[in-house]
């Protein structure tokens, strides 16, 4: 370990030196330990657990030493803190479920330990994966006492995007060289652009939803965050499988080594750019980097073909219907009568729901158990639920119909770069407003993912999205290398880490 | 068909059952249904509805539901919707019941069945699958409710008719013939205690040709008696309210068994706002034509084909050949016992009489009957060759059933019970007795009938019984004539 610092090793690179045996397990989880808590200002991490993460390592560096030892064998990673887990406690951001222990941990999570990786602790997020900054955790990080912000490593009085916003700190400050992120409207996608890193949000129902805690069912799916289009194959390829005893969504799909085709050429590649996504809400730097992105692409021999979502501005009001009706369900578990947060000083049941919800859930989880009580009510379902399914079905019919002219579909994560902490302060319109290019791949369940296409104002990343048709991961991770290989956005790295 | 009316009202039932499912494990997770075991050691992760987990359907339940589908002739839906029935209850793990709600999984169907000697038919609307709560105890713990979530996640089919029934009598009678097939087909243990088979009434009163009545329900009916005098009282009461000028509320009551009444637990107004909408952990349901086809194979013959091939094969009345399939193990015990004697009307009436008339006397089913059905076969052999007479056939059963003895010879013969076939001696009995009773001969010859009988009853007696009563009737005849 002469040549670079530890933490500046992608996965492909760490799990070589921890295979050759050039740094032990140990060795990489007590470094990247380390940084983790030299960084924790950053509010990345919620929660450690030294004990355990050395134990992992120890064990993988057995499995290493006796032959036996799985693809990511003695990699760490860490995990948002939507994904349940044994041994750290499972908070969602939320004081709901402030030091919540699992007894069990989630799919995802076994199959990544079952691969060889080490779990380093639990990464913040909004409460409950509900917002676009990070500004909605109720979980004090590691090292604080009551809740912060979390802090964007390429400026720290900038928001990381959300909900996965721990998780992409974590990977552009080097906190872990890979982590998990969970996407329901967007949620690896932005927070990865705005912090400079790869995400991937594979096809719904490709990883298991087993030990998430739910937000949006219909939606909710898993993916990882890391550095490069590389390391993310490696990792995804570790995620996905079928999980019929545990997950009825799960797809009976069989896993996929979504590093076989990485380097495969992308000579003749039809990118769909959809007229949609570069109207007049788009920042001009976004823009920019996104077009400079796309002319990289065409010197690689893909061709751009325009194409239409007409529905890409519907898919606001669609998605601020059907996950929050559906959230408004998932979390009536919350009750204080089985775990959790329950009030002190009640006068009867009804009271004990009461203050017990009242105390344990944020504002941004409460108006969305409002607005989602709302459009299933009554009188009011057929109006709002059902409606939004229909056009829920109609923006995946677009997609198809723009799939008959293209291969994958490219354009911006977001309409501008990362805001300042507090600026959409009490606005929450505001937020769901810069959805709009991530919502409408979800509402379809489409995978997609966020490449580092270069920098806008302030020297804030901005990440290139691209869509891919159902089950095609490899292919987007292809087009993404391929950028990788031909430009250096996703080595760049935030000053100071 | 012209309903019953009470006083000028025509009363209208129709019945919702919650059938909970002889599953190995729950609708929705990999947990034991057993029943009575210690609170909360029946429910894993998923039935505490622990934050990550989800539902996956038992394939098992569903099975049930395409079984009970083709016992009443319903349509199979090929897909079928499940549904989250949101409210907050403590023993309501999720906050939600996964229940289905706009598209069931089965639809439509009848149940047929005879009240008193008329035939009856009540219209399915529709069963759906979904989950059991758990339990909240109020009693034992001072000042706080105790949760029990073993039965939080148990499969129920929840069956629907239409407001078809016109009397007490006919739900009754309903309700125990659905109670009939759900245990015919094995999908329910039928223990009504236990809460396994639970009845909701739908009861509403008008007169006849008016549109139907405000209706009251009345829930959780876990025994027929119950269930008779709930109605009972309820069509009393909606009556008295109307003939006093009140107007019908619709609302859910309670039937207490202590003082016979009904009582309102919440009205229309507290109706909640169920927020229904398709589960979206769940799938729609798929069930394919080779499903339903693998389950029909399967299925034991139900009891109105089993009936009908009763009357085809072995002559039995329609009456007959209902009894009988009251309970396949009474169908069972019938058919074995009339193949191996050859006569199944005497069977029939053997069973029908004396076996039920005992078994119901120490309220024991059939399977425990101390008589067999070989046994019986045995006793009715030796009625048919004219071994034994009727009467002496009871003192064998009696000596059966008591188990005095196993062994239908060893009892004729241990008893003396075996009928005089001897004519010599017979004749011998039948010219002493005419000898000893010269007034009766006279008045027989003067053309009183009365004094044949007397005559014939002088002989049995005097034959301790032995005797074959139609030879005596031939004998005593020819003497007399001749």
């Amino acid at each position: 370990m002469t040549f670079t610092a530890l933490h500046d090793l992608g996965v492909a690179q760490l799990a070589t030196e921890l295979r050759e045996r050039r740094v032990s397990a140990v060795e990489a989880a007590q470094h990247f330990l380390a940084r983790a808590q030299a960084h924790q200002n950053l509010g990345a991490y919620v929660a450690v657990n030294p004990d355990i993460t050395l134990a992992h390592a120890r064990a993988q560096d057995a499995a290493i030493a006796a032959g036996t030892a799985g693809p990511l064998a003695g990699v760490p990673i860490a995990h948002k803190d939507i994904f349940v887990t044994k041994g750290f406690p499972s908070t969602a951001g939320s004081k709901m479920l402030a030091g919540y222990q699992s007894p069990f941990d989630a799919t995802v999570v076994t199959k990544l330990a079952d691969a060889g990786a080490v779990t380093l602790g639990k990464l913040n997020c909004d409460e409950f994966a509900m917002g676009s900054a990070n500004e909605n955790s109720a979980v004090a990080p590691m090292g604080f006492d009551a809740p912060a912000p979390v802090r964007n490593p390429w400026a720290t009085d900038r928001i990381p995007g959300g909900s996965s916003g721990g998780s992409a700190v974590a990977v552009a400050a080097r906190l872990a060289p890979a982590v998990t992120g969970t996407d329901t409207g967007g949620s690896i996608r932005q927070p990865a652009s705005f912090c400079g890193i790869t995400g991937i949000k594979p096809t719904y129902g490709r990883a298991s939803r087993y030990g998430m805690i739910a937000f949006a069912s219909s939606l909710d799916q898993a993916g990882p965050m890391a550095r490069s289009a590389e390391d993310c194959a490696l990792l995804l390829s570790a995620m996905c499988g079928p999980d019929p005893d545990r997950d009825s969504t799960s797809l009976d799909v069989p896993a996929e080594n979504f590093s076989a085709k990485l380097n495969d050429s992308i000579d003749g590649l039809r990118i769909g750019i959809p007229a949609e996504f570069f109207g007049e809400g788009l920042a001009p730097d976004v823009r920019a980097a996104v077009d400079g992105a796309l002319k990289e692409y065409e010197k690689l021999g893909a061709k751009l073909v325009p194409i239409s979502l007409p529905r890409t501005q519907l898919s606001i009001p669609v998605y601020y219907i059907i996950a929050p009706a559906e959230a408004s369900s998932n979390l009536s578990r919350f009750d204080g009568v089985k775990f959790g947060h329950r009030a002190k000083d009640y006068t009867d049941l009804v009271d004990m729901y009461k203050k017990t919800r009242a105390e344990g859930f944020g504002d941004e989880v409460k108006r969305r158990i409002m607005i989602g009580a709302y459009v299933l009510s009554h009188g009011y379902y057929d109006a709002y639920y059902l409606q939004a399914q229909k056009i829920r079905r109609m923006i995946a019919d677009d997609f198809q119909n723009a799939f008959k002219s293209c291969d994958v579909i490219a354009g911006p994560v977001a309409p501008t770069v990362a805001w300042k902490l507090g600026d959409h302060g009490n606005d929450p319109l505001a937020d769901y407003l810069a959805d709009i290019f991530t919502l409408p791949g979800s509402l379809a369940g489409l995978p997609g993912m966020s490449v580092p296409a270069g920098f806008g104002e302030g020297g804030m990343p901005v990440g290139l999205q691209l869509l891919g048709n159902y089950f095609q991961e490899a292919r987007l991770l292809n087009a993404a290398h391929r950028l990788q290989q031909a430009t250096d956005f996703h080595l760049r790295r935030p000053e100071g880490f | 068909m012209t309903a019953k009316l009470i006083h000028g009202y025509e009363v209208v039932i129709g019945f919702e059952t919650h059938t909970q499912l002889a599953t190995q494990s729950k609708i929705f997770s990999r947990a034991p249904t057993a029943f009575g075991a210690e609170p909360n050691t029946q429910a894993c992760a998923v039935d505490l509805a622990l934050p990550g987990t989800l539902p996956v359907m038992n394939r098992e339940a569903v099975a049930c539901a395409i079984k009970l589908g083709l016992a009443l002739g319903s349509h199979i839906a090929p897909v079928s919707i499940f549904a989250r029935k949101n409210y907050f209850y403590p023993d309501l793990p999720k906050g939600y019941q996964i229940s289905q709600f706009e598209i069931p999984v089965v639809q439509g169907g009848e149940v047929e069945f005879f009240l008193g000697d008329e035939k009856k038919t009540v219209r399915l609307v529709r069963a759906h699958l979904e989950e059991d709560a758990g339990k909240s105890l109020h009693e034992d713990f001072i000042g706080q409710s105790g949760i029990d979530l073993n039965r939080a996640g148990t499969p129920l089919l929840e069956i629907v008719t239409e407001p078809d029934m016109r009397s007490s009598e006919e739900a009754v009678a309903y309700a125990k013939e659905l109670h009939k097939i759900v245990t015919w087909i094995g999908i329910c243990d039928g223990n009504m205690q236990e809460g396994s088979f639970r009845c909701d009434a739908n009861v509403s009163v008008r007169k006849p040709g008016q549109p139907l009545g405000t209706r009251r329900e009345i829930k959780n009916l876990n025994s027929f008696k119950f269930m008779q005098q709930a109605i009972d009282y309820e069509i009393r009461w909606q009556i008295e309210q109307i003939e006093d000028g009140h107007a019908i509320q619709q609302a859910t009551v309670l039937f207490d068994p202590d003082t016979g009444e009904t009582r309102a637990m919440r009205t229309k107004e507290d109706a909640a706002d169920y927020r229904y909408f398709p589960d979206p952990d769940l799938p729609p349901l798929h069930i394919s034509e080779q499903w339903v086809q693998d389950e029909r194979a399967q299925m034991a013959e139900l009891p109105r084909t089993m009936a009908a091939r009763f009357v085809a094969d072995y002559g039995l009345p329609e009456y007959d050949a209902t009894t009988l399939t009251q309970s396949k193990a009474m169908a069972a015990y019938f058919e074995a016992a009339a193949k191996a004697c050859g006569q199944p009307k005497l069977a029939s009436n053997w069973i029908m009489g004396e076996v039920s008339r005992r078994l119901n006397m120490t309220e024991t089913g059939i399977e425990q009957a101390p008589v067999t059905a070989a046994q019986l076969a045995a006793l009715i052999g030796r009625i048919a060759d004219g071994t034994i007479s009727n009467n002496a056939a009871k003192q064998v059963f009696d000596a059966l059933w008591t188990g005095e003895s196993s062994d239908v010879d060893a009892v004729i013969e241990s008893k003396g019970l075996k009928q005089m076939n001897d004519s010599g001696a017979l004749e011998k009995i039948i010219d002493e007795v005419i000898a000893a009773n010269p007034d009766n001969v006279a008045q027989f010859r003067a053309g009183k009938d009365k004094a044949f009988n007397a005559l014939v009853g002088q002989i049995m007696k005097a034959s301790k019984g032995k005797a074959n009563p139609t030879q005596v009737n031939e004998l005593l005849r020819a003497k007399l004539a001749g």
